[in-house]
């Protein structure tokens, strides 16, 4: 099962990014599980410092912006 | 298993550089029709009067709008573009391991290119801190990032020359440089919040993502729309004091609270603009009023800074890592750097 983790305190983007998340899943048909984080020392530990970031199985694949459902698709069927 | 294109198709497909030409010829046609528009709309069509205070007063709102709106359009997109290339994980890389002056100069000057989403104030402000970078650079960066507003500039510029808007960025400049290198003197790290220091050298390092240019640009368009979307109230209520102050303001009286005759005019007007906030872009009609009622550029300049500098939303946010203590030393700073912009502008611009 794929681990997806959206990166972020929380605010609007970090909102609209889950929601892209989801939808993707739904696309690809993927088990995923979609964690929140919302904690800085995790999300420092990623080196993200430009919320919010996305994190598939322990890899950072965006951050500093909301990739559409279409990218994180693509992402999850690598 | 057959490998599928999962990536929705994005409307009809339309090439992109077909896409991007067609919008900017739009945005030309826009820009360059729409003064003479306004003016015929005010005063044929609706028929005011010139010069009655009325007329003057929706003639501004209605140049101005559709002005501001098509120069945020353009601006904030073609800014987003640029900034795409400055990602702050590749900055923090840049200002890591620099000298005080340097790396103060460096924060102070990235904080012009650099987006300052106020959710990423607290990140931004760790990640700093957590590379070690000291505590006087990252206010550089803290102080230039909202007020030396790239979107301010460009409006600054389109409607008032590069001239006002080169020395707005000198000043800001000037103001994070001094301020950080204050703030460093001071030596207030243990005002800030302990768990901040704890994750010191416990940060990763991100791989740099690759972007294609279809990604920018939709990326860029996207935020052009939600951010102008979000500053649009203050924008109306900016236009909307603006055109006030045009139309019924009595120069007399802006001469007197603002003007040259009155040696206290700089910091009324930062008292006034203390507590208000508003994003730049809100700011730039109020600065066009003022300055058409004759307020001089230095005064004007201090009251447009205060405005955008100081600001209770992002001093609630930064709470969440820094104490109330090196909060105010952070808005004591900058509100002193202000005050000498203002009566040195006025002093040099006699």
């Amino acid at each position: 099962m794929k681990k997806i983790e959206v990166l972020g305190p929380g605010c609007n983007n970090c909102q609209r990014l889950e929601t892209n998340a989801r939808e993707a899943v739904a696309l690809t048909g993927v088990e995923a599980e979609i964690i929140k984080v919302t904690d800085y020392g995790q999300i420092m530990a990623y080196g993200i410092m430009s919320t919010p970031g996305l994190v598939i199985d322990g890899k950072v694949v965006s951050y500093g912006r909301i990739p559409s459902p279409g990218d994180i698709a693509a992402w999850l069927s690598k | 298993m057959t490998t599928l294109d999962l990536r929705p198709a994005r409307g009809i497909h339309v090439p992109l550089k077909l896409t991007v030409g067609v919008a900017v010829v739009a945005w030309l046609v826009a820009w360059f029709s729409e003064a003479p528009l306004s003016d015929w709309l005010t005063f044929s069509v609706l028929g005011l009067q010139r010069g009655s205070h009325f007329g003057e007063a929706i003639a501004f709102f209605l140049l101005d709008v559709p002005k501001v709106l098509l120069l945020l359009l353009g601006i904030i997109t073609v800014v987003t573009l640029i900034r795409s290339f400055f990602p702050p994980e590749r900055v923090r890389a840049a200002l890591a391991g620099r000298g005080r002056l340097a790396g103060t100069t460096a924060a102070a000057s990235f904080g012009i290119v650099t987006p300052f989403c106020s959710c990423s104030a607290v990140p931004l402000f760790i990640g700093f801190v957590e590379a070690g970078i000291p505590l006087g650079v990252t206010f550089a960066f803290l102080i230039s990032s909202p007020m030396v507003n790239e979107v301010a500039l460009v409006l600054l510029w389109g409607l008032f020359g590069p001239g006002i808007a080169l020395v707005y960025m000198a000043a800001g400049l000037t103001v994070a440089i001094v301020g950080g290198l204050v703030i460093g003197k001071l030596k207030m790290e243990r005002y800030v919040e302990d768990y901040v220091w704890a994750l010191q050298g416990k940060g990763g390092t991100v791989v740099a993502i690759q972007l294609t240019w279809a990604d920018r640009i939709h990326d860029a368009w996207a935020y052009t729309k939600d951010l102008v979307r979000r500053i649009l109230p203050y924008l109306l209520i900016g236009i909307g004091i603006g055109a006030l102050i045009h139309g019924y303001a009595p120069t007399e009286l802006v001469a007197a609270i603002g003007g040259r005759s009155n040696p206290f005019a700089v910091p009324i007007v930062v008292l006034i603009a203390l507590p208000l906030y508003s994003n730049a872009a809100g700011t730039i009609p109020i600065v066009q009023a003022l300055l058409g009622k004759g307020m001089p550029l230095g005064t004007t300049l201090a009251f447009m800074m205060a405005i955008t500098a100081i600001s209770l939303p992002e001093f609630i946010i930064l709470r969440r890592v820094i104490r109330w203590q090196l909060i105010a030393v952070f808005a004591a700073v900058v509100t002193i750097g202000i005050l000498c912009i203002g009566y040195l502008f006025n002093f040099l611009i006699a």
